[in-house]
């Protein structure tokens, strides 16, 4: 028997489920308050274009490609979890984990060169939203990543297989979250 | 055939490896169409096509089309509180003149990344 309610008969969703779309409308407010103020910032102030133009473009790219192949594998373990199928499941989660270790050692790469060359959190405004937006974006995929192990090592057992979907979809938000930082910081010079 | 019923029909019949496709033709665009160096095409196929993947994402990925209607009016609540908020706030920010006011930010230097 489980000790607390798993389904919310009123809000016609699980109880995990609601928990989840909870949290991502918190997070919209607290990346929505972040870019919103980059956005402001950057309109209001032309000289930011020439900080922007020492972001790499080709590595902002490829840490997009990386994060949107990642939400692929993702959504494909929630449909082997509808199945029933724990055991691909937990590969597929697996994989999406592989995906989110290539962002962060790119991510980590590319910091290490930008902070050798002088360009640091403190260096001026757009240095310290970059690595402020970045920063909480990287560390929501590392929580992410963590949370994924955890739900992929149950899956494989065959147990709890509707989580697989709750991590899936705070997953798919990590990378709508992406999606808008690419352009923002790598692309507007 | 029931709602949920038809939802879970729904995410049988998406081919995710299509949608996945797309958005990676999508990131091409958003990175070939800055490079033509047109502010306009700049903005649509940076932002624009982010805002296309985005959508992409959250229908197919996410399967909000499926959830039940309060969870779009959820999310659409605190995308409106992000609007009202850029709304106060950018006046101040983006107005560097005026009489009631100091301002002591100053712009970082075109030619170097410290102050």
């Amino acid at each position: 028997m489980r000790p607390i309610a798993t389904t919310r008969s009123a809000a016609g969703l699980s109880t995990g489920l609601l928990g989840v779309w909870w949290v991502l409308a918190s997070e919209v407010v607290i990346f929505g308050g972040l870019l919103g103020s980059y956005i402001m910032y950057r309109l209001a102030h032309d000289a930011w274009a020439v900080q922007a133009a020492n972001t790499n473009m080709w590595i902002g790219a490829f840490n997009t490609f990386v994060l949107l192949t990642s939400s692929l594998t993702a959504v494909l373990a929630h449909q082997a979890a509808e199945r029933g199928d724990g055991k691909l499941a937990a590969r597929r989660l697996y994989y999406t984990c592989i995906g989110a270790a290539t962002f962060i050692a790119v991510k980590a790469f590319e910091w290490t060169t930008e902070i050798s060359h002088g360009m640091t959190i403190t260096s001026n405004t757009f240095w310290s939203f970059y690595y402020t937006a970045a920063g909480l974006h990287a560390l929501h995929v590392i929580a992410g990543a963590i949370l994924m192990l955890y739900v992929a090592a149950d899956a494989a057992k065959g147990r709890e297989l509707h989580r697989v979907e709750l991590i899936g979809i705070y997953w798919h938000f990590v990378d709508i979250v992406w999606i808008f930082l690419f352009p923002l910081l790598y692309i507007a010079k | 055939m029931s709602d949920h019923a038809a939802a879970a029909q729904a995410h049988h019949d998406v081919n995710y490896v299509r949608i996945w496709q797309i958005l990676l033709a999508l990131l091409v665009v958003s990175v070939l169409g800055p490079m033509i160096g047109i502010k306009i095409v700049t903005l649509i196929t940076a932002f624009g096509v982010a805002v296309v993947k985005a959508y992409l994402v959250a229908k197919n990925f996410m399967h909000l089309n499926v959830q039940p209607r309060f969870v779009v009016y959820m999310l659409g609540t605190t995308l409106v509180f992000v609007l009202l908020f850029f709304a106060g706030a950018a006046p101040d920010v983006m107005k560097p003149a005026g009489d009631n006011w100091h301002k002591p930010y100053v712009e970082p230097s075109a030619s170097s990344t410290h102050h």
